[in-house]
């Protein structure tokens, strides 16, 4: 069914945008982890996006998104008021969580935070004490920083050019936090495919439980076509509904960045026709 | 002389009226339909060859009965209204049936004129008579009138999933009176109709109209609900539906489970048929959905969903399509008319051959497929002979695409999302065959969900089994 913007926030300007969504069958139901499947008009492709917030008084969901091609290209040049045509959810496992002896690390990166601050709000609504870690490249490109303060006791950000918090890795930040406190109860990463494998390898020494959420290429999103099939622990699995959450300790993530190449020249074939019909209209003054 | 003997042998001798089709070489080139339809004139020809058996084979064979000829009796009359309202006595979509149906095992594959020539091509009748009437208004063409009002009060029935199964409850509680609700996980309603038969075996229009009919008939469809997702059993129960019909179709696609298969450039079928059809792929960029063709394509599988998936890539462009089977043409589960249309548009059949290892470049890319040679052994379980491994003897083949399509097993999301559902050990649903109904009172479930992968007119007997339940519980 069509779904519309209640509210749209930029939040990196032509780049990344929230969208609030009336949505209330999915909200009534959707819980951290969940993901939705949209189309945004006819002859669109389908795309996961996950679900960042949820208002279930208000019937309302968040999402979160970086324009990368054709698709949320288009999702950006939408307005409030305006429709999505097909919004499917919530779909996926719920994030297993339950109260911990330790605090939880939540790290995010990039666009992967606004995913992340469901999860880590999630925690927080379970009694946890929520250490979240948010990395970008530059201090413009950070995300939901105030949104994660709000039940964070602790927001550590790092950005690669160093204009903003740590200059490094988030990774770095995750291990000096490993080493001071042994009574960490579990780390939760969501972002680019290197940053949650690099996660993964920060926390195997320190054998904590590492939860990583896979953002494979879906289809249907309901088990049916196996394009999210991905490597976790030697064995397949389909990351729309075995997932998107798994051990990161055991995903193959070199096969995964692998799949998600798979459609890249095409993508960008689509992307182009779109940008030029696109700058046409809005230059034929 | 037995009471199913011909009466007229003449009668017998009548050679089958040929169904016209593109030509091979027009076709690859498109995504039309393949065959074109019976004129009036063929089909009062074919009708006349059936010799109105006392006791019809046929009918047996169909797993929904429709009352064979009795249809054919209306053609050869020349009442294509009246042939029309006999075959939607027991049939919801008689223009799909018609064109995808295994005839030759199930109505033609009965008939006793096949016995010692042709049988008369019942589904090529079946599609002819639905196929007119398609032009007329849909409501007219279910009630045989224009006013739809026909609801019961306070009686509503809900349908998960909107595939052949759920479309057959559908259509027969809401001829009924019974006011129905279809939910769909997909933007699109019909299920493997749309996502998994491509245009040129079935094209969507066709799906389209047999869905508007319902629609004027009163059903009510909600797309993008995801059954035990958006909605489970229980809400829906709890909503007060007097009876909660499962249809869900078969899920999760199996795989060989060989090295490579998560190499790029491999595709389960659902995924590749499902980006085509669904996503009008073949339409790229126009549609967003991609789906790339390679040079040579290797298909793993040899029932209907294989020869789909090799014509489909056939048509976006493949040079080599090759259908890589472990047995002979022989023992191929797909239709007759399926494998001789495929053969004709240049699918190569590989048989005996299976596939031991999928090669890839450095950068992940399909490049390669090793096969191993096989021969056949004793009939197994299925009654096939079993393929055997012939020692050492490996083939490297060039491929930069493979599709595989060996079948699929049982979705998860409705056994999770539905306590106290019984399934069994393979992920099914487990229902009193009888009824339909599951281990949940009130709550059925036929068709792929229950059997595994199978045909579309078996999931439509499994729905009209529930749905002659359900009407028997509800209206007596």
């Amino acid at each position: 069914m069509p779904s519309r913007i209640l509210k749209k926030r930029s939040l990196i300007p032509g780049q990344t945008s929230e969208l609030t969504l009336e949505a209330p069958h999915i909200a009534a139901k959707a819980k951290p982890g969940n993901f939705v499947i949209l189309r945004v008009c006819e002859g669109g492709e389908r795309i996961p996006l996950t679900i960042a917030d949820t208002d279930k008084e208000a019937g309302t969901i968040t999402i979160v998104y970086l324009v990368l091609g054709k698709t949320t290209a288009h999702l950006e040049t939408l307005k409030e008021g305006e429709e999505i045509l097909d919004l499917c959810g919530p779909l996926g496992k719920d994030t297993d969580i339950h109260k911990l002896s330790g605090p939880v690390i939540c790290v995010g990166g990039g666009t992967g935070i606004a995913a992340m601050h469901h999860i880590a709000k999630g925690h927080h609504m379970a009694g946890n004490h929520v250490i979240a870690i948010i990395g970008a490249r530059t201090k413009d490109l950070l995300l939901f920083e105030d949104e994660l303060k709000r039940f964070c006791p602790e927001v550590l950000v790092s950005t690669d050019d160093g204009s903003y918090g740590h200059k490094g890795l988030v990774t770095e930040i995750l291990e000096a936090r490993l080493k001071a406190d042994p009574t960490i109860g579990e780390v939760v990463a969501v972002g680019p495919v290197p940053m949650m494998a690099a996660v993964a390898r920060t926390t195997k020494p320190f054998g904590v439980h590492t939860t990583v959420s896979l953002n494979s290429i879906m289809v249907d999103g309901i088990g049916m076509c196996g394009a999210c099939r991905v490597s976790v622990g030697g064995k397949t699995k389909f990351a729309c509904v075995d997932g998107p959450e798994f051990d990161g300790q055991l995903v193959d993530f070199k096969e995964l960045s692998s799949r998600l190449s798979a459609f890249k020249v095409m993508e960008q074939i689509s992307y182009e026709e779109f940008k030029k019909s696109h700058v046409c209209k809005c230059s034929c003054r | 002389m037995s009471a199913n003997a011909p009466a007229d042998n003449k009668k017998v001798k009548t050679p089958r009226t040929p169904m016209p089709e593109q030509p091979a070489a027009e076709r690859v080139k498109n995504f039309q339909e393949v065959t074109l339809g019976y004129t009036p004139e063929m089909a009062a020809i074919e009708a006349s060859r059936c010799i109105q058996c006392k006791k019809p084979l046929c009918r047996k064979g169909c797993p929904v009965e429709i009352d064979i000829p009795g249809f054919i009796k209306q053609i050869v009359a020349g009442d294509l209204h009246e042939a029309y309202r006999v075959l939607r006595e027991t049939n919801s979509l008689p223009a799909v049936c018609g064109r995808v149906c295994p005839q030759e095992t199930q109505c033609e594959g009965s008939c006793i004129l096949g016995k010692k020539g042709e049988p008369v091509a019942i589904g090529r009748l079946e599609r002819f008579v639905a196929d007119t009437y398609m032009a007329s208004d849909a409501c007219e063409q279910l009630t045989g009138d224009h006013a739809c009002s026909l609801e019961r009060e306070g009686l509503k029935v809900a349908c998960i999933g909107a595939g052949p199964s759920s479309l057959t409850v559908a259509g027969y509680l809401s001829a009924q009176g019974i006011k129905v609700h279809v939910y769909e996980a997909l933007h699109e309603l019909g299920g493997v109709l749309v996502y998994g038969i491509p245009e040129f075996r079935l094209p969507k229009a066709i799906v389209r109209k047999e869905i508007d009919a319902m629609r004027a008939q009163g059903v009510e469809f909600h797309t993008n609900w995801v059954g035990g997702k958006t909605i489970t059993v229980q809400d829906l129960l709890d909503q007060g539906f007097n009876a909660v019909f499962i249809g869900v179709g078969a899920g999760l696609p199996k795989f060989l489970r060989v090295p490579g298969e998560n190499l790029i450039g491999v595709f389960s079928a659902n995924e590749y048929l499902t980006r085509v059809n669904l996503g009008r792929a073949y339409n790229f960029p126009e549609h967003d959905t991609p789906a790339y063709t390679g040079k040579n394509v290797a298909v793993f599988g040899a029932g209907n969903v294989a020869m789909d998936a090799a014509r489909t890539a056939k048509r976006l462009g493949a040079e080599r399509v090759m259908i890589v089977y472990r047995r002979t043409e022989k023992e191929m589960p797909a239709r007759l008319e399926e494998l001789h249309h495929a053969k004709d548009e240049g699918i190569e059949l590989m048989c005996l051959n299976a596939p031991v290892e999928l090669v890839g470049d450095e950068k992940g890319w399909l490049k390669s497929l090793t096969v191993q040679k096989m021969m056949l052994g004793e009939p197994d379980e299925s009654g096939r002979c079993s393929p055997i491994a012939c020692d050492g003897e490996f083939c490297e083949i060039p491929c930069d695409m493979a599709i595989i399509a060996v079948g699929t097993g049982s979705n998860p999301l409705i056994g999770q999302s539905t306590p106290g559902l019984e399934l069994n050990k393979w992920g099914y649903i487990v229902i009193n065959e009888e009824t339909g109904e599951t281990s949940i009172p009130n709550v059925f479930a036929g068709g792929d969900i229950v059997t595994g992968a199978a045909t579309v007119i078996s999931a439509m007997g499994a729905g009209r089994r529930a749905a002659k339940e359900i009407a028997r519980r509800l209206i007596g």
